[in-house]
């Protein structure tokens, strides 16, 4: 361990050198924070150039939340980052598993990488402009369609409930499961190959090694992956957000949490848009705890320090 | 025997899922580039799987619209970034080195605080966080982008986990024995031992800021300091069926080009780093 004895006087030092971070939080997290709280039990928004409040109302602005169409927006975001997971975790599973396979050499894999992780970094908001533009009625990819002849007239895909969601799904899904591979693929890696030797010796096929070998020993960076990506389901903004010019079209139906708030901030509705923040604190925070717990473990399998990076996970 | 066709299966499954993958990645990408290369009046005829010859045009048409100032909101991006990257990192780091290389008395509370707020996003807070910036009079104005990346509790927690696999703490008492100050000896010696985390980290803040929308929407009111993702939510919001699409693709395509270029120079570094230090005991 580190010696004690001759520490004690540099301890200033320790604090002068992480007193920027906590400067920095306390600005600009904990006394807006405490001011989303605050606001929270205040009638306080603007109508028109007139702003009425605060008063002071309790709880009224969680209760009229509750009675709001909030309840069909988280639904919503839960459909919407569900259409997106499922998939993205499989798919991920997969070719974890055939990239760390040694019995399947699979040729050029270094630039499949690079290829799945792309998507990941391109800025959301391009990413939902441009699938806007392509899927539009006129859009090339219903011109496609058209010559191809598997259509006979445009698809309307934005103006259903089931093609908007679906092209979220589905950009969610481009963006986030070459991410998850690569986390995989790591967690899987560092199983021990003994493990593998013995069971290719007991004479389990590539199947049964799946379930009963990989599966259960990757579950720690699984529950992980589960978890954050829950966070980021939750912050989901900014592809339907563009996609649907802020509106949710058709009638609300991809309209998430964050749009949700989003549309309170712009209109200035700081009472209501408080009580909302308040709600989404309180998941976010019990989500937090789950993180924290893994993170903090005693598993040593890498949960713990795959945990750096996987803060990316947050914006699926 | 039995166990060679299985396998051979299974590959064959495994390329074409690939293949099929890497279609659905780079095929919308393509299309992307194809129609930024086309002029409206092709565009209307339909789609075509060849490039034009219209890029050039395109791109001036973008550079001259003054309603979307294309180009300005890059500069601003790569300011807002470039600056969030730096503090970002250097900051982290340094709260990591004041967290791991010295003992004092909060320091268990402090790291457990920090791991607390791992991945707390920051939209609940974002209400305050935007009257709070009202008030001091930094509404509409690049530094509330820029300045909160100081305190980046992931980057942060990469850092620590870094130091602890690669910077003995003997190394910092032979600095202090040959005399060095302890901000030099971190500026100096442990900043360099760094470095590849600094890089990694580095590379994706900036990418992170690059992406970012939420905040910036709120905060960005004028036009000559908007950054590129609240140009692309202007553009969608904008009576968009009377627009060159021609130019609208284009507008795409210098949104997401820079970043793909920064990708395919540095993927390399960019897919270790994001297990890196990570897995491996």
């Amino acid at each position: 361990m580190k010696k004690k004895n001759n520490h004690l006087s540099y301890a200033k030092w320790g604090y002068l050198f992480i007193l920027p971070f906590f400067a920095a939080f306390f600005i600009f997290s904990l006394i807006p924070l405490v001011d989303t709280v605050r606001y929270s039990f205040y009638e306080y928004y603007r109508s028109g150039i007139k702003e009425v409040g605060p008063t002071f109302v309790g709880l009224e602005n969680y209760t009229a939340l509750l009675q709001s169409d909030m309840i069909g927006y988280a639904g919503n975001t839960l459909i919407l980052w569900l259409i997106g997971f499922v998939p993205q975790i499989v798919i991920a599973l997969l070719l974890a598993n055939w990239f760390t396979d040694i019995r399947i050499k699979i040729r050029g894999m270094q630039v499949f990488k690079i290829i799945i992780y792309l998507p990941n970094l391109i800025m959301a908001s391009a990413f939902a402009m441009l699938f806007f533009a392509l899927f539009s009625t006129n859009g090339p990819i219903n011109s496609i369609l058209l010559s191809m002849g598997m259509v006979s007239e445009p698809i309307d895909f934005m103006g259903t409930a089931f093609g908007t969601r679906s092209l979220i799904g589905l950009m969610n899904f481009l963006m986030w499961f070459g991410n998850t591979t690569i986390m995989l693929m790591a967690a899987i890696m560092s199983i021990s190959p003994d493990i593998f030797e013995a069971c290719e010796l007991d004479g389990c096929g590539s199947v049964k090694r799946f379930f009963y070998i990989t599966l259960p020993l990757i579950r720690p960076i699984l529950a992980y992956t589960l978890i954050t990506s829950i966070i980021g389901g939750l912050q989901m903004f900014d592809v339907p957000q563009i996609l649907t010019n802020g509106q949710g079209n058709p009638n609300r139906t991809s309209m998430t949490l964050i749009m949700f708030l989003n549309s309170h901030l712009k209109s200035r509705n700081y009472g209501m848009a408080g009580a909302l923040s308040v709600y989404l604190f309180i998941v976010s925070g019990v989500l937090c705890f789950f993180v924290y717990r893994m993170t903090n473990g005693k598993d040593k399998t890498g949960t713990a320090r795959a945990a750096k990076k996987a803060k990316g996970g947050s914006k699926a | 025997m039995k166990h060679k066709k299985g396998n051979l299966g299974e590959t064959i499954l495994a390329y074409f899922i690939l293949i099929v993958l890497s279609f659905l990645c780079l095929f919308f990408f393509y299309i992307l580039i194809v129609n930024a290369t086309r002029s409206h009046a092709d565009l209307q005829k339909g789609f075509s799987w060849l490039p034009g010859n219209y890029f050039l045009e395109n791109l001036k048409s973008v550079a001259n619209d003054g309603s979307f100032p294309m180009f300005r909101g890059i500069l601003n991006s790569l300011i807002v970034s470039t600056c969030t990257a730096a503090l970002c990192t250097y900051f982290s780091a340094l709260t990591a080195y004041g967290l791991y290389a010295y003992q004092f008395k909060l320091k268990k509370v402090a790291f457990t605080f920090i791991m607390a707020i791992l991945v707390m996003p920051t939209q609940v807070t974002a209400m305050g966080f935007l009257r709070l910036m009202t008030n001091i009079g930094l509404y509409d104005s690049l530094l509330p982008l820029i300045l909160p990346s100081v305190a980046s509790p992931a980057v942060f927690y990469f850092m620590y986990s870094y130091l602890e696999s690669s910077l003995p703490l003997s190394l910092v008492e032979a600095a202090r024995i040959d005399g060095s100050g302890e901000f030099m000896t971190f500026n100096r010696i442990v900043l360099p031992i760094m470095k590849p985390a600094v890089a990694v980290q580095a590379i994706f803040t900036f990418v992170g800021s690059w992406n970012n929308y939420f905040v910036p929407a709120l905060i960005i009111q004028s036009k000559d300091k908007m950054t590129v993702p609240i140009l692309i939510a202007t553009l969608r919001g904008a009576d968009y069926m009377n627009f060159d699409m021609g130019k609208i693709y284009m507008m795409i395509m210098v949104a997401i080009v820079p970043i793909i270029v920064v990708y395919l120079l540095l993927s390399k570094y960019i897919i270790a780093g994001i297990t890196l230090g990570g897995v491996k005991e």
